[in-house]
């Protein structure tokens, strides 16, 4: 045993539950914590505004499925975490977040830089503590990684008051960690429940996956791409899904909803036996949900107990975490396929070769062009650059959807969205985080005009880490999304969408000595990506592309997915007020 | 409709507003809400009333199960549980109706438990239903104050029983 100040207690349990980088910003009530720092080996990483750090510590997260870990200050330093841990929560992403708290003396006083942050906090995290007493601290912190990444993973944060951080305790890293009574992650499937699900897929016709997040984070890729197999079945991801089963698989059709493909879409909504894997039926994938699958039996197989029956009522649901199960599910499968398979095997395969027949008749379409980069043929460059082995991070808007549509992913944990949140400025921060996590992966960071210049301070943080990211900005001098809604449901009022007044890349890189140019001509475009990815240092490309392009397919806010637009038809388009 | 709540959780600063916040982020009313420490000290049971929506009332018994501090809630709406309510009430009545007041009170069994010249303070504890006879009884009388606890509820069928321990495992635990 040793005594240690609060603050160092900190540090060595945050390096015991296996932090290797902390994304954060000091400030007075942390001042402890960073004197620490200053002659520790654990690496801290100086963003350049707080929400970014609680990004960071998600684009490390999602890279790695280890818990991401951020830092701020007391007041307003808590404050600009809240959108990243929201934003956390929504994609269930495990992070660790660490507030300082003015002194317990002042708590409650309207002292400098004091805000409620456990109160502001706690609809924004799974969990979150307010340390008072330096014996609670090293237990807290090993409770928070384990809330963090366990059960249906999401951020926890950590306050603690200035005064526990100065104060001085024994500490020792063999210390006991007491039980959490009160949390109990999911059990072991259930064998007959297992069973029964066998039987219910056997007796699908049309039987179609719908998986997401959930699957990578319970690392189920290679479970998943089995039980696809095993089923004969077709299967569709989430925006949050995307790669945890392989882009090229050829069960594979494509993400589903409000932007998925025709195929994808078709297919969710004439399929008899629906099966949910780690997904939450979310508004944007189902449309208008009396009208999503709507002859089909559902499984629904996730691991948080609320989530089934929540939006739409499961034939049969199982709570557990996607790998067991589908482990458990494949085992069964396999060993009946030979029975229980045959029975409905030829109308199962004739429902595998219509939907692959319908991606094949109906991919995603765009009008090319020599004298305007078209944003789709950027995506399709990019995805070549990539070739399904790149993390791509991305913003909120056109930008993501279309990255979502033609990139490719040959392994789940490439790709990273904000998509329950749809923060803007979310993508250039995440693209750090992840470089700091996998330095040896090319890393993209996809991201619009409009959210670009919302997380602009991070390029001081990657120009003085040198962090070879490569920034593309898919710039459209509007905030398109918003744009194409007002274009289709508005009548063309395009109001407050205008941000044409975007700065020279080049201008911009260099007053952060960082590398970078723009591109607007189509016969350029080869070149310009080639400079940005030979540069071994980061990279600020500035691509202008169309600015009236809109994002197709698209099922209108509150419609029914089988009923999405195609294709451009801007006259037909009936005003259509939706959220 | 009446959603009845009963929970077990975890006697920790936070856990109160954790899971009001579950009732209130979905705009929820808190009709009442009584907490209190169980036999074992670190435990608190809480019993709420909130008006929810019939769709609602399974979505939010997980959800609040599924909070950290909470180990257990059960819907107790459609149970057999017992409920209780605890209400004092100041009326204010002249002497002469003292004692038909007394007689009355009498029925539900309530007791006077403060008296001074203008008025007596009047304890009762009961189901809702039969403490709201009784103010309006009592209204009859002249003008009250009063304070009601809000309901307390306990399982009559096993399985809706919280996992509390007994005075008897608390007992042989200490000991």
């Amino acid at each position: 045993m040793a005594m240690l100040s609060g603050a160092q207690i900190l540090i060595e349990s945050l390096v015991r539950e296996g932090a290797e980088a902390v994304f954060g910003y000091p400030g007075g009530v942390t001042l402890p914590i960073y004197d620490v720092l200053y002659s520790h080996p654990l690496r801290h990483v100086l963003v350049r505004h707080e929400q970014n750090a609680a990004f960071a510590a998600q684009g490390y997260a999602r890279a790695t499925g280890k818990a991401g870990v951020c830092m701020a200050t007391s007041g307003p330093g808590a404050t600009n975490l809240t959108t990243g841990l929201v934003d956390a929560l929504m994609d269930s992403i495990p992070v660790v977040a660490v507030t300082g708290q003015v002194p317990q003396a002042l708590i409650g006083r309207d002292a400098f830089q004091e805000a409620d942050t456990f109160g502001i906090s706690r609809s924004a995290t799974k969990h979150n503590y307010l340390v008072k007493d330096i014996s609670e601290l090293s237990q807290t912190v090993h409770e928070a990684f384990h809330i963090a990444v366990s059960g249906r993973p999401g951020p926890v944060l950590v306050d603690i008051t200035k005064d526990v951080l100065l104060s001085k305790a024994d500490y020792s890293d063999e210390q006991a960690m007491e039980p959490l009574r009160g949390y109990r992650l999911a059990a072991e499937p259930d064998a007959d429940a297992i069973e029964r699900a066998v039987e219910f897929l056997w007796r699908a016709e049309r039987p179609y996956i719908y998986a997401g997040g959930g699957v990578i984070s319970s690392s189920a890729s290679a479970e998943l791409v089995r039980f696809s197999e095993l089923l004969e079945a077709p299967l569709a991801h989430t925006v949050m899904g995307l790669g945890a089963m392989p882009t090229g698989h050829p069960n594979f059709i494509s993400m589903l909803g409000m932007h998925g493909s025709y195929a994808a879409n078709m297919g969710v909504t004439e399929c008899d036996t629906l099966i949910g894997l780690g997904v939450r039926f979310d508004d944007r994938v189902t449309g208008r949900l009396d009208k999503f699958a709507p002859g089909a039996k559902v499984l629904h197989v996730d691991i948080d107990p609320a989530e089934i029956n929540k939006n739409r009522r499961a034939d049969l649901g199982l709570v557990g975490d996607a790998k067991p199960v589908l482990r458990a599910l494949n085992e069964r499968l396999a060993e009946t396929r030979a029975t229980l398979g045959r029975e409905r095997r030829v109308e199962r395969l004739a429902w595998m070769e219509h939907v692959r027949a319908m991606k094949r008749d109906h991919p995603y379409v765009y009008e090319e062009s020599t004298e305007e980069i078209k944003p789709q043929a950027l995506m399709r460059k990019l995805d070549q650059i990539s070739g399904g082995e790149a993390i791509v991070t991305v913003d909120v808007g056109q930008h993501q959807m279309w990255a979502a549509q033609h990139l490719r992913f040959n392994h789940p944990r490439l790709w990273q969205s904000s998509s329950g949140l749809g923060s803007m400025g979310f993508g250039l921060p995440a693209a750090m985080g992840a470089k700091f996590a996998c330095a040896d992966k090319t890393v993209i960071a996809i991201v619009g005009d409009g959210g670009f210049m919302m997380s602009l301070p991070e390029l001081g943080t990657i120009a003085a880490n040198r962090l070879p990211v490569k920034i593309i900005v898919m710039n459209n001098n509007t905030l398109g999304m918003v744009r194409q809604w007002q274009q289709l449901f508005y009548g063309k009022r395009y109001s407050e969408v205008d941000v044409a007044s975007f700065p020279d890349a080049s201008l911009l890189a260099a007053a952060f000595g960082i590398a970078g140019g723009s591109v607007a001509d189509p016969a350029d475009l080869d070149d310009a990506l080639a400079h940005a990815f030979d540069e071994p240092g980061p990279y600020l490309l500035n691509v202008q592309v169309t600015p009236e392009e809109c994002v197709y397919p698209m099922v209108p806010a509150g419609g029914a997915v089988s009923e999405m637009i195609l294709r451009p038809e801007p006259e037909a388009a009936e005003a259509v007020a939706g959220d | 409709m009446q959603q009845l709540i009963s929970l077990l959780v975890e006697n920790k600063p936070g856990a109160l507003m954790r899971v009001a916040g579950v009732l209130t982020s979905r705009g929820y009313n808190i009709e009442s809400l009584t907490v209190a420490k169980t036999i074992d000290p670190t435990l608190s049971i809480m019993t709420i009333v909130a008006e929810v929506g019939e769709d609602g009332r399974d979505l939010l018994i997980k959800q609040i199960s599924r909070l950290v501090n909470v180990i257990k809630a059960v819907d107790l709406t459609d149970s057999r549980a017992v409920r209780r309510e605890l209400v004092l009430i100041k009326i204010y009545v002249a002497e002469e109706r003292r004692p038909a007041l007394l007689t009355e009170a009498e029925i539900f069994r309530a007791r006077v438990v403060d008296a001074s010249p203008e008025a007596y303070t009047i304890e009762a504890t009961g189901s809702p239903d039969k403490l709201n006879a009784l103010i309006a009884l009592l209204r009859s009388y002249g003008p009250i104050e009063m304070v009601r606890s809000g309901a307390m509820a306990m399982a009559r069928a096993k399985q809706n029983k919280l996992p509390v321990p007994s005075y008897t495992e608390a007992a042989l635990s200490e000991g």
